[in-house]
């Protein structure tokens, strides 16, 4: 396998440049500016309403900001964004899964969409968040905290550069979240970058290197 | 920051050269359109009930007609092209409510948008699904509505030929109604007043082409200009559809 596979490109250096976005005539980013390095997690912070989901959103350019732009790599990721879609990876409030499909089938065709996933890789993927034993069940009988869990394993199985998590430990048990704090760890200590939007302390030993608080 | 304390391989556990984690090949469009196309595939599938309303209601309308109108064969063929095309220009728009509706909610076609594959390419593959499953069955059953109408069997392939070409235009064209009205709750009237008009060239001309099938005549006029429209909807309906599904997104 060789880079030029991959479009992928990785993320050495995101920075978002005085973020400005109204919703109707709610002003919800007042000028967000900060810098995020490789191996290195933003926090996000700030009570419900104050913008947390629209700044991930944002980010990822679902949203387009009214002023200010975000940077990765020094260039404006407007400028490519499948390429920068490609190596990011963002798990919103609610797991994008399908209650129809096997947990297993969920991750065979979310990820397989963006990479060649191997079975042997989805397995070790499902056994990184413990839903081995239920992989095979329908999606609609599974918890609130088990549909977070296949979300978790899709974020491991992508190896995305970039994760913008939002709100990662809702509905998860004290094992679930020492899951999350461990595929943080190993994200940083691989070189990724995460912009994580919580407004409870993030689990496990990680710590963020940076928070930014968000005003309502 | 403790990462040291992390065991051993717990990276590679999950692919098999860690030290290229960031190389992850994208998968080829191809193969992440099969498995859009697929993954509905599976869906529908698994919720027969919803894939066979549009099927059930393009049956009952056109047998409703030699009840309502007359049992006499002759008058019944002549209306026949007509029931045809309206019944399945409505069957298809009630299909189209579900084709994105669910990605929507769940939170699909957001993982869409931010795949770095194309978008326009991933609802072309949805919208070719939604077609193998209600423009093709509809075209399926479409010989046995005409036969119940007074249709002789000689005319069943132009038939069945005038529905696939059409029935791929109307969904193609459906989806960018459906793409548009995604912002909406309660969004099937406003489903309606967007894609009836747009779909009319193709009521028109597959009308005209099924009553000269009907009638025995060369049909390949109005069946050219037909698949003209269709080749049409192909190129242009899917970006107008990815398009609208990125502003519903915003």
């Amino acid at each position: 396998m060789n880079l030029r596979d991959s479009r992928a490109v990785t993320v050495n250096h995101l920075e978002a440049e005085n973020l400005q976005l109204w919703r109707g005539d709610r002003h919800v980013l007042k000028g967000v500016e900060f810098g995020l390095g490789k191996g290195e997690c933003l926090q996000v912070t700030g009570t419900n309403g104050a913008g947390k989901t629209t700044l991930l959103r944002t980010l990822c350019g679902l949203m387009v900001p009214e002023e200010g732009r975000v940077l990765c790599e020094g260039r404006d990721v407007r400028a490519d964004l499948p390429a920068f879609h490609s190596s990011l990876m963002y798990l919103g409030h609610e797991a994008p899964l399908k209650a129809d499909l096997t947990a297993r089938e969920n991750l065979h065709y979310w990820i397989g969409v963006r990479r060649r996933v191997a079975a042997a890789g989805l397995d070790a993927a499902l056994a990184r968040v413990d839903a081995s034993a239920w992989c095979e069940r329908l999606v609609r009988t599974l918890s609130a905290g088990q549909k977070r869990r296949v979300a978790l394993a899709g974020l491991a199985l992508m190896f995305a550069p970039l994760w913008l998590l939002d709100e990662p430990t809702t509905n998860l048990d004290a094992d679930g979240q020492q899951v999350v704090g461990s595929l943080i760890a190993e994200q940083l200590a691989r070189g990724g970058a995460i912009v994580v939007a919580t407004h409870q302390q993030l689990p496990g030993a990680v710590r963020a290197a940076r928070v930014l608080e968000l005003a309502s | 920051m403790s990462i040291t304390d992390l065991p051993a391989g717990v990276g590679s556990a999950l692919d098999s050269a860690p030290s290229l984690v960031y190389a992850a090949r994208p998968a080829p469009a191809l193969d992440a359109a099969r498995l859009a196309l697929s993954r509905d595939l599976v869906l529908a599938f698994r919720k027969r009930g919803q894939l066979l309303q549009p099927l059930a209601f393009f049956a009952l309308v056109t047998m409703l007609f030699p009840l309502a109108v007359s049992p006499e064969l002759s008058r019944l063929r002549a209306i026949a092209p007509g029931v045809l095309w309206v019944a399945a220009m409505l069957a298809s728009l009630l299909a189209l409510e579900f084709l994105f509706r669910d990605d929507a909610h769940d939170g699909t076609l957001e993982q869409y948008a931010l795949s770095g594959q194309s978008l326009t390419w991933l609802l072309f593959a949805k919208t070719i699904a939604h077609w193998l499953l209600t423009g093709l069955p509809l075209a399926l059953m479409a010989p046995f509505a005409a036969m119940s109408l007074g249709v002789a069997a000689s005319a069943v392939p132009g038939i069945v030929l005038i529905m696939v070409v059409g029935t791929i235009a109307l969904s193609l064209i459906g989806a960018i109604g459906a793409a548009l009205a995604l912002g909406m709750k309660r969004s099937g009237t406003l489903l309606a007043l967007l894609t009836l008009p747009l779909s009319l060239p193709v009521l028109i001309y597959g009308a005209r082409a099924t009553e000269l099938a009907i009638a025995g005549n060369s049909y390949m006029a109005p069946l050219e200009l037909l698949a003209a429209l269709a080749v049409l909807a192909v190129t242009l309906a899917p970006l107008g559809a990815a398009t609208a599904v990125r502003i519903s997104l915003e």
